[in-house]
Parts: C-alpha cells; sequence; structure tokens
C-alpha cells in the first residue's frame, strides 16, 4: 500500500519536475512546479511530518508561487519569448545536469552520509505531537540558527524596500 | 479495514451532500436577505417562499449552454474552476462538528480526518484554491478577467498573513491545532454565565480573524476580483454554465466553512447546553453566515489600494502586536500564578 502510494506520488512529483522545463508556456512551467511542490508535500506526510507538509503547501505551493505567477502573468507571455539569451547554456546546462546527478548517486550509494538519526523519536512525536515537538526544537537547539534566518529574512526585506523606492 | 473505509465513504458522502445543500439553500438566504434589507420581496415565485428557486437556477445552470472563448487557453481554462471547487470542499476535511460519537456500537468522530496541523490544514486549501481564481482570470484572454485574477493574488497575499497570525493567539493558548482540542478547551463558563470562548479572551484576534476571513473568501467589501462596476465580473467573465456554477459553489462552501472555522476557534464549536452538539455548531455557522450576506447588502466595496492599506498597515501589525501581547500574557501567568 505504502509502496504503491510512494511510486504514483513520487511519479507525480516527477513529472511536475519535467513539465517545469520541457512546457513552452511559462504560466504552464509555474503550474506543474506547483504540482511538483504538492506532491513533495504527500511525500513529507507519508514520513509523518504533518507539519512540514502544510508548510510546504502553505509557503511554496501558496505564497511563493502565487508571487511568481503574479509576476509572469504580469510581464506577459511576450517577454518570455524570443531567443536564448546565453548561447550554448543547453550544452552546459545538460553537462552540469548529468555531472550532478552521478554526483548524487554516488552520495546515495556510499556511506559518505549515513543519515545522522535525530533526537526525536516517533513514540516521541506520537506522544508530544509534531508542531510542538518542532516548534520546543526551534527555539531550544536550533535557536541561534532560527534567530540568525530571522535576521538574513529581515535584511531581505531592506534590501526589497531600498531596490522599490530609490527615493525615499 | 473495509468497515473503516465504509465510514470514510459515508463521511465523505455526508460532507458533499451537506456542503452543496448548504450552497444551495445560501444562494436562496443570500437573496432573500438582500431583498429584505433593500426593501425587495427577493425570490418568490418557484415554490412556497421561492423555496425551490435554487432547483430551478441549478437546471438552468446545468443545461445552459457551455461557451469557450476561441483565444482562451484550454487547459487552464477548464482546470480553474475544478480547482476552487476541490480545495474549498478538501478544506472541510478536518471541521469537527461534534464530539466522537457511538454509532453501532462503534466510535465514530465527528469529522472526516483528525489530524494533527488540522487549522493550518484549512489554511493551506484555503491558499490553494485562489489558484482557480488567477487561472480562471489568465486563462481566458480578457481584461477584466484578467485584471481580476490579478486583484485576488495580490489580495490573498496581502491577507493570508493577517489571517494565519490573527488566530495564533488561540493556539498558543489551547497549545494545540487540533479542532477537538481548541472546541474542548472552550468548555465551561466563567462566574457561571459567561462562556469559555475564546472571543472573550481573543477579541481582537477574533476580530481580525472575521475581516481576514472575509477579505479570504473574496466577498464583499472586499469583492476586488470580481468588482462589477468596473470589472464586468472579474475572473469569471468569460465563464457560463456549469463552469460559472462551479466558482460560485467554490465561493459559498469557502463561506461555510470560515464560518465552521470561526465558530471552532472562538465561539464554543459545538458547545451548549440541552440541545446536541451538531444543531449548536450549525446554529452559530448559520449566524455567521447571515452576517457575511447582512455586510454584503450594507457596506460598500474598498477601494484596490484602500484594501492594501488596510491589510498591511492596519491588519498585519494589529494582529502582531496581539501575537505579542498574548505570548506575553502566557509566560507572566506561567511565571507568577
Amino acid at each position: 500500500m505504502e509502496l504503491i502510494l510512494f511510486l504514483s506520488v513520487g511519479a507525480v512529483a516527477i513529472l511536475g519536475a519535467v513539465g517545469v522545463v520541457a512546457l513552452r508556456n511559462a504560466v504552464h512551467s509555474a503550474l506543474s512546479l506547483i504540482t511538483n511542490m504538492v506532491a513533495l508535500a504527500v511525500l513529507f506526510l507519508m514520513l509523518n511530518a504533518q507539519f512540514v507538509a502544510i508548510v510546504q503547501i502553505i509557503v511554496y505551493a501558496g505564497a511563493v508561487m502565487v508571487l511568481f505567477l503574479f509576476v509572469i502573468m504580469l510581464l506577459g507571455e511576450k517577454a518570455q519569448e524570443g531567443r536564448e539569451r546565453l548561447p550554448g547554456q543547453r550544452v552546459f546546462a545538460a553537462v552540469l545536469g548529468v555531472l550532478l546527478l552521478t554526483e548524487i548517486i554516488y552520495v546515495a550509494q556510499s556511506n559518505l552520509l549515513p543519515g545522522l538519526p535525530g533526537k526525536a523519536t516517533t513514540e516521541m512525536v506520537a506522544q508530544g505531537g509534531n508542531v510542538q515537538l518542532v516548534g520546543r526544537l526551534l527555539l531550544s537547539d536550533y535557536v541561534f540558527p532560527f534567530e540568525l534566518t530571522s535576521v538574513l529574512l529581515l535584511v531581505a526585506i531592506v534590501g526589497a524596500v531600498v531596490l522599490a523606492k530609490r527615493k525615499l | 479495514m473495509a468497515e473503516a473505509l465504509v465510514i470514510i465513504l459515508v463521511k465523505c458522502g455526508a460532507i458533499l451532500v451537506g456542503l452543496l445543500t448548504g450552497f444551495a439553500y445560501m444562494t436562496w438566504v443570500e437573496r432573500k436577505v438582500v431583498a429584505r434589507i433593500q426593501v425587495r420581496y427577493g425570490p418568490n415565485r418557484v415554490g412556497p417562499f421561492g423555496l425551490m428557486q435554487p432547483v430551478a437556477d441549478g437546471l438552468k445552470l446545468l443545461f445552459k449552454e457551455d461557451i469557450m472563448p476561441a483565444q482562451a487557453d484550454r487547459l487552464t481554462y477548464i482546470l480553474a474552476p475544478a480547482v476552487s471547487l476541490i480545495t474549498a470542499l478538501m478544506a472541510f476535511a478536518v471541521i469537527t462538528i461534534g464530539p466522537a460519537v457511538n454509532l453501532f456500537g462503534r466510535e465514530v468522530t465527528l469529522n472526516l480526518a483528525d489530524v494533527n496541523v488540522g487549522v493550518l490544514y484549512v489554511l493551506a486549501m484555503a491558499s490553494m484554491g485562489v489558484y482557480g481564481i488567477i487561472l480562471g482570470g489568465w486563462s481566458t484572454n480578457n481584461k477584466y478577467s484578467f485584471l481580476g485574477g490579478l486583484r485576488s493574488a495580490a489580495q490573498v497575499i496581502s491577507y493570508e498573513l493577517s489571517l494565519g497570525l490573527s488566530l495564533v493567539g488561540v493556539l498558543l493558548i489551547t497549545g494545540s491545532l487540533r479542532p477537538l482540542d481548541i472546541v474542548q478547551a472552550q468548555g465551561g463558563y466563567w462566574l457561571g454565565f459567561i462562556p469559555r470562548w475564546f472571543v472573550f479572551l481573543q477579541p481582537v484576534g477574533a476580530a481580525l480573524f472575521m475581516v481576514c476571513a472575509i477579505a479570504d473568501v473574496n466577498r464583499a467589501p472586499f469583492d476586488l476580483p470580481e468588482a462589477d462596476t468596473e470589472l464586468v465580473a472579474g475572473y469569471h467573465t468569460d465563464y457560463s454554465s456549469i463552469k460559472f456554477a462551479l466558482f460560485f459553489m467554490a465561493e459559498y462552501v469557502n463561506m461555510i466553512t470560515m464560518s465552521a472555522l470561526t465558530v471552532t476557534l472562538f465561539f464554543g464549536g459545538w458547545q451548549g447546553p440541552v440541545l446536541p452538539p451538531a444543531i449548536w455548531f450549525s446554529a452559530k455557522v448559520l449566524i455567521f453566515l447571515f452576517c457575511f450576506v447582512w455586510l454584503r447588502a450594507t457596506l460598500p466595496r474598498l477601494r484596490y489600494d484602500q484594501l492594501m492599506g488596510l491589510g498591511w498597515k492596519v491588519l498585519l501589525p494589529l494582529a502582531l502586536a496581539n501575537v505579542f501581547v498574548t505570548a506575553l500574557a502566557i509566560v507572566l501567568k506561567e511565571m507568577y500564578f
């Protein structure tokens, strides 16, 4: 049962990812990216990570992609047509892609990254609740990276405001 | 296994029938109430009190010719109304209309899925539902529809933040995202007669949530995506027949879900004296549905820049302040009491 679900969701995710690059229309590409993200959320759900799954949908498939679509639609389709800016980028991309794929396969098969088991066990998740556990970890063990991320986001916001409003 | 499957299917069927009947009669209630507020009669020809009007409307929409604009993007044109309705129906899955009941010697929960992240799930479905409107606006290749779609995108981004933040206060108090836990935390009375509803503990959160919920379902005074005075009919200008009906259904189903969520979060869910839980829940939901209609008949539509200003400069700071004050109060309470 789980295997069938995993295979079908995985197939949807891969099809979505292929669609992003293969489809001609930029809006269709964005749509297949949304499909891909929702499929990833289902994969998270199957790993018992409900919070991550929902956040994946709200933040990526929801907010980020709405902004993407907004920009694509505002620019219109005509802006994206025409010749490729970088000559030979397809060859370059294909070579890099093959390299990256072999790298991933190599690392996945070797024992270079054994996958460290986290502190939270399945029992802890079942007992304390998924969201509660993530929240506790974020504000205790990982509080420093958490705060650093917020500073990073603040910098991005300030940067965006400065770029958008040259004279304040 | 087979028994569990049957229960799930029955629940799915009940939700579908319930929501779609609710939709049909909400259109009747809306026309009737708006008419009364404007000193008119409203539908009163088909059946007693015009009660068969939804059936007549439904049949009319079903048998009308389905028109597709020549320049439309076929795939997204067909997909958009479906996306709207499917996400609207899916959102209701976690709404809990009562405590678990014993049916035929079996414990049955009165919701489809009892998930750990229940409330967030409704928000996730609401944020996916906007794609129906955006795509509907874009696919028809019509300036008015397109503007409606773009407005909807901007509106959703602005109001979703405040919507999410406004209910954080409740979540901080209960420490859970499950609708069941949230409602149970509101049981009992203060001083013997004031129900322990979160609306009394979180008045700002409740007010913000209701305002943002109206914006989220694109209802007046936040119905800019379909502002008929400027955009003909907004994103569904070029939709006809059953596809138009699907958009229409999605809007009303979203209204029902948002009312149910408001009741769950702030008005004690199914809790109430004497009457059975499901009756209390439905009665409370009906009151909020009436408010949706009442607001539409009373308030003028906001202008686009006013809408953005309200969202970012008033609602968002208020929601953040509410989260801060609630968190502070909880910490102080734990330290000193």
